[in-house]
């Protein structure tokens, strides 16, 4: 499968993907709008909680070209991270009190500089997160031998696993994917990840394959554990759900669906106040491949960088003007807010 | 009117039934959704149970509900059809049993 933007697939231009969203059908025009709801809840204009993750978006390029992907990321995308930006971005987390770097792409293993950053910033003192889609990790000997390197620095692996079967999993992510996640974690389990017994810590991410809601993140997190113990004897620590938001590959499956009206429907009749006050671009950085800074990897995606009067790039990296931005939101963010909310960290509402 | 008797739409308008009668409808709404709340049964299970039901009355308003609520809970596609496969054969069962009755009968009335 190629990338949208191979393809030159209209829906590859982020302002068309706004305008669907906002224009698209007579029904979508005449939804509530993101902003109108902040207001009513007194959240309007959107401000951060002070920045503690530091979210690093190091390539589009991905082993694997899944549907829903909002990042439109697979082999064919060739966008990465250089070293000099890597570079700008230890600085800046030198210079800042943020204690969480959350690496994330595409496939984040795959950019060279990969192995070398996570050793810098560890030194740092920081918690690093890598986002994993596992499969990268039974591919090339060189990303087999990642587990043991993620264990040496104490990195937390947060990886991909759309459901607990294997026609579900593969229907999402391609063909083979789940037997190869299965393989990645049980090599996760047996260097120690996931266990009870050590702080090397296995965090499931959850994504409904289709245009559906995630369900309650306590009941998944359960009934996860009680499927993968049972068919693979697989344990990790938590389960995060997460909601797909409309927009790249995912709104693309959802027109061609024929559910963009009713999927948004359901994002906005469950829009949740307590979920909203939590979204994760309130305590989240987003920093792109070219170093620009986000709201938040959705907003990168969408190319809508920070507000003007913040910093535009990591090499002018100054916190106290970042804390004091507005966040730009359009039509996309119901989908951090609908029901229990959702963020990279899962659910959102206290 | 509709031209057809089933509307696929109307499924949002199930809260509105009050509207000709809101004691009734307050009581059935407060009843339903203690019903569906977690308790012995997980809420996984009592949509596959609706879910399973729904086919057994046929309604096509509960069908497509309870498909998205019994994703949405996290049900595979093999527990979903399984709860159908259940439905099924109790219905198909409850049919056949009554062959005894109607073997009692005509063991009755013959020589
Ligand atoms: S969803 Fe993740 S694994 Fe799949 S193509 Fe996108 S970045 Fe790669
Ligand atoms: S999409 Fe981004 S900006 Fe919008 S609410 Fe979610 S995290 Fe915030």
């Amino acid at each position: 499968m190629k990338s949208l933007k191979t393809l030159e697939h209209k829906l590859s231009d982020p302002a068309y993907q706004l305008d669907v969203l906002n224009n698209y059908s007579e029904a979508l025009k005449n939804q509530p709008k993101f902003k109108e709801k902040l207001e009513e809840i007194d959240l309007s204009p959107l401000k951060p909680t002070g920045i503690e993750i530091f979210q690093m978006n190091v390539g589009y390029m991905c082993n694997m070209t899944c549907k829903h992907c909002h990042v439109d990321a697979g082999p064919d995308r060739d966008e990465v991270m250089t070293k000099e930006t890597f570079e700008q971005c230890l600085e800046a987390l030198e210079n800042s009190g943020v204690e969480t770097v959350d690496l994330t792409g595409g496939a984040p293993e795959m950019n060279p500089h990969f192995r070398w950053f996570v050793e810098e910033a560890s030194k740092l003192g920081k918690h690093i997160i890598v986002r994993s889609n596992l499969t990268i990790l039974t591919t090339a000997p060189k990303y087999q031998a990642l587990p043991e390197f993620f264990a040496e620095h104490g990195v937390e692996v947060t990886c991909s696993l759309p459901f607990y079967s294997k026609s579900r999993t593969d229907r999402q992510r391609g063909e083979g994917t789940y037997d190869k996640s299965v393989e990645a974690l049980k090599k996760l389990n047996e260097i120690g990840y996931g266990k009870d017994d050590t702080d090397l810590e296995l965090n499931l991410v959850y994504n409904p394959a289709g245009a559906f809601l995630p369900g309650d993140q306590e009941n998944m997190e359960k009934e996860f554990k009680r499927q993968l113990d049972r068919k693979h004897g697989i344990t990790f620590n938590n389960l995060f759900t997460i909601t797909n938001l409309p927009i790249s590959r995912y709104l693309n499956f959802l027109m061609e669906s024929g559910n963009l009206e009713e999927y948004m429907d359901r994002l906005i009749t469950s829009f949740n106040p307590a979920a909203a006050k939590g979204v994760m671009c309130r305590d989240t950085i987003s920093i792109g491949w070219d170093g620009t800074l986000y709201d938040c990897d959705f907003n990168q995606m969408l190319e809508m960088p920070v507000a003007d009067n913040a910093p535009q790039h990591i090499s002018e990296w100054n916190e106290l003007k970042l804390n004091n931005r507005q966040i730009k939101v359009n039509q996309h963010c119901f989908g951090c807010t609908a029901g229990a909310g959702s963020s990279c960290g899962g659910t959102t509402a206290e | 009117m509709s031209d057809t008797y089933y509307n696929p739409k109307d499924l949002k308008k199930f809260e509105d039934v009050g509207e000709f009668g809101p004691e009734l409808a307050e009581k059935f709404f407060d009843y339903y959704g203690a019903v569906f709340e977690e308790g012995a049964l997980t809420a996984r299970e009592k949509a596959l149970i609706a879910l399973a039901v729904s086919h057994t009355v046929q309604c096509p308003y509960c069908i497509d509900a309870y498909t998205t609520e019994s994703l949405e809970k996290g049900a595979s596609e093999e527990q979903m059809m399984e709860a159908v496969h259940v439905a099924s054969a109790i219905r198909g069962g409850s049919s056949l049993v009554h062959g005894v009755q109607m073997m009692n009968k005509t063991k009755d009335l013959s020589m």
